[in-house]
């Protein structure tokens, strides 16, 4: 045990002394900070005028939108068939349709336009309509509570009862009039990005793991190493002591993106009267995960002119609930890390140099690549067959199972994922131990998968 | 009293047995040389020793106990196919694999200043491994075998690779390790350093120990009776001089004097030899011919793989 540590130790120590760590530490969260901050800065420089038509059949919202700096409103009232119809002709940006409801409160709208919405347009409408549905709430509560004085006010009930969530899906219209769904939800962004991320570290630490092993053989080190430690204590050693690395670039990242998002958007917001500076309330919101945090619903949307589109940005990442997010990326980086890793090692130590490894990585890059092409598929489809699948299949899982969770994903299928993996990892671990211990004292031998094979049953 | 023994170790690979039977007994404070040709088995029978693989059959022995994992730490190996991490600084390196053998991390920093002083390496405790010459770098890699100061040392072709000068320190650091009492084993092709060096050795010939035992007693099987002289002052045939059953190996001249290579019959003795010499030569030199490890090694490895092709 006492060994592991040492091994862990001096896996740990040589990599994260490198000059490259450094500096992929530093650059990653300027890529990821950046990634966040270009859509909060287009959003206040997006000075283009859009009109979006708004076909309300509720009636309620009409006159509620009101014009923004770039967002101009205008209600059409004609039925929404030949609205669609004249669409493309009509020029306007987006047309917003609320249909009739059966009860009194609407809680859904669709949005037509011709490529994807602005996310500050789709953010600015969801807002109006929450707060308008939500003051009538209110207001109707109140007035129940007028005329039955007895009972006391609770207020934390009366904010719960009033808390409305509003859907407003996007379609595109095409010129020829056929309809398709499109998505510039942040939860896809999310899970696009988390797959990325995961995708991206899986290869980058698993291949680390890899070059280790080789370097161990080429040096001529392994023998001496062995004869004091077991060959598996060894690969274990490499394989935690990479994943920590690991751990650790990624916290870093957390941290730093967070630092620098927070100092760029506070500068953004310290433009504008508003005290409650946006990185604030965006921290806030990371921190609580309080959707409740909206603005109030007396505040008029054209007071705050250019600082609505940094505001919505930051109320829909707000929206996203980070502890479990970098929970379950924790936990699927971690464990995705640990098969992946240990096949990485297998590898390494079937081989004798790096450009011998092509034909062995193929079965492990294909499930990775696969499961980053089918990334699509599972954002239009996050509870289908397909993409259930791939989230449970442990080599595919990682990945897809990160693009599904900002979807919102049921536990058991978490659950169930999650014990596959585990599972996984066992069985690649005992597998990679075999070959990997016979693998590491051969040297000048061209090996093929009938020789891996045979080392499996050694 | 022996400190390690190995008894029927067989080790079989996909096919093809690298080791079969094989009995090897150490006594404890030698110079045990383990001889054979390349693939004969040594570095399995070494790798088994050091429990990297184990064997399929037969037992191990050290101390008298049957070789446990712990006994690691009572070994030191020097591996023919060594190195270090190239990149790490050379003091970091050998603390780790000082750690590695067991030491603490205190135990481990004195112990290696004190080598290092030793062998006057001090300045190379910040350096990393790839800037220092292939000699040094065999210095660290000896330097922690024996840093743990383990009962068992096993050096596999430990010259290869070291200049004279450094392959003679080597040599009498080997030697210092056996007076400290430690029991070494010497596995090499180099016979030279064998015939210097070793007590014991065991021959290994596919797979096999061909011949084993104290090196003293191989050379007594092994001699031929014969004796290597030189003479002067003699214009007649040497034959001629000798008795019937006494044969001439070879004959040969050395500057003025002449020489030659003497076999005598099993029953008679050198006395005979001299005696016959005497009257009719200046005799300036006498001496057996004692057959050279080499000589064996050759002699041995060849009888046998002939044997075995006549029985295949």
């Amino acid at each position: 045990m006492n060994k592991i540590i040492l091994i862990i130790k001096r896996e740990y120590l040589t990599r994260v002394r490198k000059k490259s760590f450094m500096v992929m530490t530093i650059l990653g969260p300027l890529l990821m900070a950046a990634i966040m901050i270009v859509p909060i800065y287009m959003a206040t420089r997006g000075n283009e005028l859009k009109t979006v038509a708004v076909i309300d059949q509720t009636g309620i919202f009409f006159g509620k939108f009101r014009d923004t700096d770039n967002i101009k409103f205008h209600y059409l009232s004609s039925d929404i068939g030949s609205a669609k119809s004249n669409f493309v002709k009509s020029g306007d940006y987006a047309l917003l349709f609320i249909p009739k409801t059966e009860v009194s409160i609407p809680s859904n709208a669709i949005l037509y336009a011709e490529s994807n919405v602005a996310i500050n347009v789709k953010s600015y409408i969801r807002n109006v309509m929450t707060k308008q549905v939500e003051d009538m709430k209110l207001e109707a509560k109140l007035r129940d509570l007028q005329t039955d004085k007895k009972n006391p006010i609770n207020v934390e009930d009366i904010l719960r009862s009033v808390k409305t969530n509003v859907d407003v899906n996007t379609i595109k219209i095409t010129d020829g009039g056929k309809e398709e769904k499109s998505y510039t939800e942040i939860s896809m962004v999310l899970g696009m990005f988390a797959g990325i991320l995961i995708y991206f570290f899986i290869f980058m630490f698993g291949s680390q793991v890899m070059r280790g092993v080789i370097e161990e053989k080429t040096n001529r080190i392994i023998e001496v190493i062995i004869s004091s430690v077991k060959p598996f204590e060894l690969m274990m050693g490499k394989i935690v002591g990479v994943g920590m690395v690991g751990l650790t670039q990624f916290l870093l990242w957390v941290v730093l993106t967070f630092g620098i998002v927070t100092v760029v958007t506070s500068t953004f917001a310290g433009k504008s009267a508003d005290k409650h500076t946006a990185g604030q309330a965006m921290m806030q919101n990371v921190a609580k995960y309080n959707p409740d945090n909206l603005p109030l619903p007396d505040s008029t949307a054209s007071s705050k002119g250019r600082d609505e589109g940094v505001n919505v940005v930051i109320e829909a990442l707000g929206s996203v609930n980070f502890p479990v997010m970098i929970g379950a990326f924790l936990f699927f980086f971690l464990f995705g890390y640990l098969m992946y890793a240990s096949l990485f090692a297998a590898i390494g130590g079937a081989v004798d140099s790096e450009s011998d490894t092509q034909q062995f990585m193929l079965p492990i890059t294909v499930p990775l690549i696969l499961s980053m092409v089918m990334a699509q598929f599972f954002i239009q489809d996050p509870s289908g067959q397909v993409a259930f699948w791939f989230s449970v299949f442990p080599l595919t899982s990682p990945v897809a199972m990160m693009i599904r969770i900002p979807f919102g994903v049921p536990y058991w299928q978490v659950a169930l994922s999650m014990a596959m993996l585990i599972l996984a990892f066992l069985g690649t671990t005992w597998m990679a131990a075999k070959i990997y211990r016979t693998g590491i004292l051969m040297y000048g031998k061209k090996v093929n998968y009938r020789e891996l094979w045979k080392w499996l049953r050694y | 009293m022996e400190l390690f023994s190995a008894l029927n170790i067989s080790k079989q690979f996909s096919g093809h047995k690298a080791l079969d039977k094989v009995n090897i007994s150490i006594p404890e404070g030698s110079i045990f040389g383990l001889l054979g040709p390349n693939g004969a088995g040594k570095t399995t029978f070494i790798r088994i020793i050091n429990q990297i693989i184990a064997p399929d059959e037969g037992q191990l022995f050290l101390n008298g106990r049957e070789l446990k994992p712990n006994d690691i730490y009572n070994i030191g190996y020097l591996p023919e196919e060594r190195g270090l991490y190239k990149k790490m600084s050379v003091g970091e390196q050998a603390m780790y694999l000082a750690q590695l053998k067991g030491l603490s991390k205190q135990e481990a920093h004195k112990r290696l200043m004190h080598w290092f002083d030793k062998f006057e390496m001090k300045s190379w405790w910040n350096k990393k491994v790839e800037e220092l010459s292939k000699g040094m770098q065999q210095k660290v890699q000896f330097l922690v075998t024996i840093i743990h100061e383990p009962k068992l040392l096993i050096f596999d072709e430990p010259f290869s690779g070291f200049d004279p000068i450094n392959a003679s320190m080597l040599k009498d650091e080997i030697i210092a390790q056996k007076e400290k009492g430690a029991t070494v084993i010497f596995s090499t092709h180099n016979m030279a350093s064998v015939e210097e060096l070793c007590d014991h050795i065991a021959l290994i010939n596919n797979a096999k120990v061909v011949l084993a035992g104290p090196m003293r007693d191989i050379k007594k099987t092994y001699k031929t009776n014969s004796f290597e002289i030189s003479y002067k002052d003699f214009q007649g045939s040497l034959e001629s001089v000798l008795p019937p059953a006494f044969q001439i190996i070879r004959e040969w001249n050395d500057h003025d004097l002449k020489m030659a290579g003497i076999r005598i019959p099993a029953e008679s003795n050198p006395n005979q030899l001299i005696n016959a010499l005497l009257p009719n030569v200046m005799l300036h030199s006498f001496s057996e011919i004692i057959p050279s490890m080499n000589d064996i090694f050759i002699r041995v490895v060849t009888e046998k793989n002939s044997e075995t092709i006549h029985q295949a």
